[in-house]
């Protein structure tokens, strides 16, 4: 293994509000015992004159509003309250890091932006005319309004940077701060992605493209990747957060260290506006220049938290990928798709599956994919299930995909210290 | 019915809080909405709004930079209200 990179970027802190759970001990402890987030959608969400044609998702575990101030919930969109408090969680994991404002950066991922407030105040506006339209509508609505409510919070001013592309962005996020900090622009940035979009019209909006479960009875059935019955992706909410850090700051401040942020691949399909390339082609490319960014082979790889939303033809192509991409290791990658618990977090997907990829290398322990019934024979992978997998002692390298509406795809690799 | 200032006082101390998080007991006659409790022009707007509902009033924009103190609120709350 050889370093490419002159400054080496560690994971020091993790957050996360998910389905599964409301902090990432409890989220980590849903996730090993095989919990699923998806539930039937309260009354208020359901009540229209239309009847939804999905009626369930996995909404966050816990309501933030019994985390955040009054305040904080009336100022900040969903999507940016949940960033408010995985973030918090992330840096109080961290140890609270001193580092001088101007050397603390923030790059947090979006995929919708604050599509509660823009609705919310379009319904307030019709009703009750623009002079009673919230003043915060733009700051809350806008994508980087998270990253900006997280900047405020944390005193961050190297920078607040929100990629957007779709289902990667959590992932783009990561790849951002790595970035930033190898450049020399920040020593810490806290990265991420967050989502709040469990909303009737993005439901009925996912569901008009056919890409969601129908299964409406069996909510926690529902997200089952690589299973042979599998009938599309449930959609989630939530954000997940990692302080990243280079290696000389977190140790100079004797920092628990997770592992390390070693490298990143980004590629653009270029095929179809919503559909990834069937062979797998540019997914295959980013995962091997994530893998070559960390200064390894494809053999060095021992676990993927794939991207695996449960869709037929997703799952399928990224299937494709992995083989195209590890040829012959493919098979002996030990492959795992959470969102079979947690749904799809969309623009915080990403950021959750880097969180839990960093776990199972930490705990050396692979968290079972659950619904998987019957794999589908033409998914030619070793995918866990059942009970968790163990991973050998020893120096160990992960994969974690995500894949995005547009063509995007972004894979990080990460590794033991 | 009419409110008295010290009704009208306690209600916009309430719109205060709810809006700002700042402490009821804190909205005081003499308090400058922006040297004292920090309250931005954003909010403001939201408090004026809020206002307008709550005690039957129209308070114009070009009206609101005149209240730069909660004493200005009341009293034009007071007189105008319907």
């Amino acid at each position: 293994m050889t370093a490419t990179h002159d400054r080496r970027v560690v994971v020091t802190g993790l957050g996360t509000t998910s389905p599964v759970g409301g902090t990432v001990p409890e989220t980590w402890e849903a996730i090993l015992a095989g919990r699923s987030g998806a539930r039937t959608l309260p009354d208020s969400l359901l009540a229209g004159e239309h009847e939804l044609p999905v009626t369930f998702a996995a909404t966050v575990h816990t309501p933030p509003e019994e985390v955040l101030s009054k305040v904080e919930v009336r100022r900040n969109d969903p999507s940016g309250q949940y960033a408010l408090i995985a973030s918090r969680e992330a840096w109080a994991d961290a140890g609270s890091p001193e580092v001088e404002p101007e050397r603390l950066g923030v790059a947090l991922g979006s995929g919708i932006g604050g599509v509660w407030t823009l609705l919310n105040q379009w319904d307030v506006m019709k009703e009750r005319g623009p002079r009673r339209v919230f003043p915060l509508t733009v700051p809350m609505l806008m994508p980087n309004g998270p990253a900006a409510a997280v900047s405020l919070d944390r005193g961050a001013r190297a920078g607040a940077h929100t990629p957007v592309s779709a289902c990667a962005s959590g992932a783009e996020g990561i790849g951002q701060a790595l970035t930033m900090i190898r450049s020399g622009r920040a020593d810490v940035v806290v990265a991420g992605g967050t989502e709040a979009a469990v909303h009737p019209l993005p439901i009925a909006a996912f569901a008009a493209m056919q890409a969601l479960s129908t299964r409406n009875d069996t909510p926690e059935a529902a997200s089952r990747p690589y299973d042979s019955s599998r009938d599309g992706f449930v959609l989630g909410e939530g954000a997940a957060v990692l302080v990243l850090e280079s290696e000389e700051h977190a140790r100079a401040r004797g920092a628990r260290i997770y592992g390390e942020l070693a490298g990143l691949g980004m590629s653009a399909d270029a095929y179809h506006i919503t559909a990834g390339e069937p062979e797998g082609a540019g997914a295959a490319r980013a995962m091997l220049e994530a893998v070559s960014d960390a200064g390894l082979a494809p053999e060095d790889i021992a676990h993927v938290n794939a991207h695996a939303t449960s869709t037929p033809v997703g799952d399928l192509a990224e299937s494709k990928a992995i083989h195209r991409a590890f040829g012959a290791h493919a098979t002996r990658l030990n492959v795992t798709a959470t969102k079979s618990m947690t749904g799809h977090l969309l623009g915080a997907a990403g950021a959750l599956e880097a969180v839990l990829t960093v776990l199972s290398l930490y705990h050396r322990t692979v968290p079972a994919t659950i619904n998987l019934e019957q794999q589908d024979p033409d998914i030619e992978l070793q995918v866990v299930t059942g009970q968790a997998a163990t991973l050998p002692d020893g120096e160990l390298a992960a994969l974690n995909n995500s894949f995005g509406f547009g063509g995007a795809n972004v894979a990080l690799t990460f590794r033991t210290v | 019915m009419a409110m008295n200032e010290q009704e009208i006082l306690e209600g916009l101390a309430e719109i205060v809080n709810e809006e700002t998080g700042i402490e009821t007991e804190a909205v005081q006659m003499d308090k400058s909405f922006t040297e004292d409790l920090d309250i931005d022009s954003l909010s403001m707007m939201t408090i004026v709004v809020n206002a307008e509902d709550k005690f039957g009033v129209r308070i114009p924009d070009e009206e609101v930079k005149n209240l730069t103190h909660v004493r200005d609120a009341v009293s034009y709350i007071n007189s105008n209200q319907g």
